[in-house]
């Protein structure tokens, strides 16, 4: 008997001890943290995304509770979480332009020639890899959607020519698709960005449309038209000034024979000039095999 | 009797033999391809920086002419492959899909295309340090498929010391007889460029490792090997990939180069038979590589053989030459195993383009997401370097790049193909880690 006493007697001691080290400790080194943080980061969607510039949810809380940041920085939240977490901060919402992530071709299956059958897994980054994806057009879109499966947000859906399109709504402007393409089709602009080259082809004239109707062909008709400098052609592109704002007008578009540079609206509709070549084919366009180039 | 013995001892564990249809063209001895009208030299036909060019469009250009100059020490020259004019430079398609620089030149149809270029020098009053220097200036990198500049290899790094040189004659890809003819027709040169590669390293020991299924090249090496050279040559067993170095180390030394390491750490070297071929002939008269051997075979080609095809010479006209059966072939550089399938017949043929291999097309390869894994363990019975590519596998369907990396050494595998060609469930495991791989690059890049 005296031994279980003795036993009990030293356990009830030792957890005494034990527990006053604990609760000690507690008190001395306690982090105070302001209680907000964790309220605005249950306003916040939890994605994780990285868009806002912080390394997570948590810590754009935190910048924002100490206003380094302003609520509107998270793209994520719909406009009322923006609201809702301004209204129990009592601050400013912020102002912030929208930014999507663009897509740089126009070269769906049926415009764009392939002159090889690509039958491997169904990737584009596998595909690129076998002989850069069997499209006629080195720098095309592939079509088999790394963006739209890498997309948290299911803001990329791809269309009946194997093009993925974005919506704009949805798009918090991640940069997921931006790494993902092997071809680096995709870019974050501002919506104000409204003047757009889609196409990334460095082939000029004939060679360019050999292989794709859409394609830019080089013809500097837009830079031509456009005041001096908003638009310049580099490496057989037209390369576009944002900076320029006020001087990126719709007529700059007018005069392009494929279509390669549009006007995007603030809804998100793609304009082409009045000389664009209209696309009528549907259907995808036959493999072309090179035993009969 | 001791030739099975060596068969049985000498060999790494793991990898596979996949059937060989090496006799569609091992008995037909190499021939000269007719020169093409056009031919697009790549500035980029080597690992590292790409050759700079040092002529003008328009400028004509003798067969065996320096066209580009190396750019930095990772980098060889281009010399011209015929004489002719240069049209212009040129993007044409390399064998990973992206656009290349290229010299264009018209070929003149009239000319001797006599080497005119190049004068004797005296290999044997060459310091090493001169040996690498004319290696690097002929232009040479290495031909077995991996086109690395062979006088990269040869700089030894500080306090480190390369005891052997092995002589890669495996050629344990399917379909390819390129060096296995190579070493029945030039065992000479062969041992000539060893000789040289020998003295430049300072190394002791030299074994010329060739497969099991190639007794007459063994016959041929063994009967120009003269006691005083100093040069084994060991049989080792027919299996694929016999012909990765690391594999023929462990295979005829049982030194293990370790993981993301490089063969000179266990003080070995290897060298492909072509490449020192090539050195062995170029370099007593300070000539450029401006050809290679390459083999044309496949059910799809007429007349399949080993031919000889100024570098450049763009696959269409090498396909018209040798002929082409109908229908809608699928083209591959190299072999079977590794070998990238080419989408345009524009690709010209570079230096470590070692065949081209034209099969009927395959069926459709299922995506790889229509069977599971069944977790048989077939591929890392097969996986020659030891990973688990059924565990790769998983992680690479869950983009868990850096998992794949740091836990799993995805960056030691180099793409050999086995894990893929032993799936039960055909899934495309090894195109998976290439594409890991580069991920996982882009991201080392970014950071």
């Amino acid at each position: 008997m005296p031994e279980m006493l003795t036993a009990t007697i030293f356990m009830a001691l030792l957890g005494g001890l034990l527990s006053l080290g604990l609760a000690t400790a507690n008190r001395r080194f306690y982090v105070k943290e302001d209680p907000r943080i964790d309220d605005v980061e249950a306003l916040l969607p939890g994605a994780n995304c990285g868009t806002c510039g912080q390394p997570g949810c948590r810590a754009f809380a935190e910048a924002v509770v100490q206003a380094q940041a302003t609520p509107v920085q998270c793209t994520v939240s719909a406009p009322a979480g923006v609201k809702a977490i301004a209204a129990y901060l009592g601050v400013a919402a912020g102002t912030a332009v929208k930014r999507v992530a663009r897509l740089a071709c126009a070269g769906g299956s049926n415009v764009a020639w392939n002159r090889a059958s690509y039958s491997g897994s169904q990737s584009c980054r596998g595909a690129a890899l076998v002989s850069g994806g069997g499209k006629g057009c080195s720098w095309a879109c592939l079509g088999m959607g790394d963006c739209a499966e890498v997309c948290t947000f299911g803001a990329i859906t791809m269309n009946q020519h194997g093009l993925p399109v974005v919506d704009e709504e949805k798009c918090t402007a991640c940069g997921d698709c931006v790494a993902v393409c092997p071809k680096g089709l995709f870019s974050i602009h501002s919506v104000t960005h409204q003047l757009w080259v889609s196409c990334k082809s460095l082939a000029e004239g004939d060679a360019a449309l050999a292989e794709c109707a859409v394609a830019c062909t080089a013809c500097g008709r837009c830079a031509a038209d456009a005041p001096e400098g908003a638009v310049v052609m580099i490496n057989n592109l037209p390369v576009v000034d944002y900076g320029r704002g006020r001087d990126l007008t719709k007529e700059i578009i007018q005069r392009c024979p494929t279509g390669s540079i549009v006007w995007i609206s603030e809804q998100g509709v793609v304009e082409k000039g009045a000389a664009a070549m209209p696309v009528i084919r549907q259907s995808p366009l036959p493999v072309v095999s090179e035993a009969k180039r | 009797m001791l030739g099975l013995l060596n068969q049985w001892r000498r060999t790494f564990s793991h990898g596979l033999h996949p059937p060989e249809h090496k006799e569609l063209t091992a008995k037909r001895p190499v021939v000269r391809l007719p020169f093409p009208e056009v031919l697009y030299v790549p500035l980029s036909q080597h690992t590292g920086a790409p050759a700079k060019p040092i002529v003008r469009p328009g400028q004509e250009v003798v067969r065996g002419e320096p066209i580009a100059e190396a750019d930095g020490f990772v980098s060889v020259p281009m010399h011209a492959p015929a004489t002719g004019r240069v049209r212009s430079f040129e993007a044409v398609p390399s064998p990973r899909g992206r656009l290349v620089r290229a010299i264009a030149i018209d070929v003149y149809p009239s000319s001797d295309q006599a080497v005119l270029y190049g004068a004797p020098q005296d290999i044997d009053a060459m310091s090493p340090a001169e040996l690498i220097l004319a290696v690097q200036e002929s232009g040479v990198v290495g031909l077995g498929g991996a086109a690395f500049p062979t006088h990269v290899k040869l700089r030894v790094p500080e306090g480190k010391h390369i005891d052997t040189i092995i002589v890669n004659g495996c050629e344990c890809e399917p379909y390819l007889t390129t060096d296995h003819r190579l070493m029945l027709e030039q065992p000479g040169a062969v041992l000539k460029g060893l000789a040289i590669i020998r003295k430049a390293l300072g190394a002791e020991r030299a074994i010329i490792g060739i497969e099991a299924n190639k007794p007459d090249a063994v016959a041929a090496l063994r009967s120009v090997i003269r006691p005083e050279d100093g040069v084994e040559v060991c049989v080792v067993e027919s299996k694929y990939p016999q012909g990765a170095e690391k594999m023929l180390i462990k295979s005829l030394l049982n030194r293990e180069v370790p993981a993301g390491g490089l063969p000179v750490e266990v003080g070995a070297a290897v060298f492909n038979v072509a490449t020192l071929a090539q050195i062995g002939e170029l370099l007593p008269i300070h000539q450029g590589l401006i050809e290679r051997i390459m083999t044309v075979t496949g059910e799809g080609i007429e007349r399949p053989g080993n031919y000889l095809v100024p570098l450049g010479t763009p696959i269409r006209d090498v396909l018209r030459f040798t002929g082409l059966r109908e229908g809608n072939p699928r083209v591959i550089f190299g072999g079977p195993m590794m070998g990238p399938t080419i989408a345009s017949w524009d690709t010209p043929v570079t230096k470590g383009v070692s065949g081209i291999l034209v099969l009927p097309q395959a069926v459709p390869e299922n995506n790889g997401s229509a069977i599971p894994c069944i977790k048989c363990g077939a591929c890392v019975n097969a996986c020659p370097i030891h990973l688990n590519p059924c565990f790769l596998g998983q992680l690479a369907r869950k983009r868990r790049y850096d998992a794949m990396d740091r836990q799993y050494h995805l960056l030691d595998c180099f793409e050999c193909g086995c894990c893929t060609y032993v799936c039960p469930a055909e899934i495309p495991l090894v195109q998976q880690f290439r594409v890991a791989k580069q991920i996982v690059r882009e991201r080392k890049a970014q950071a």
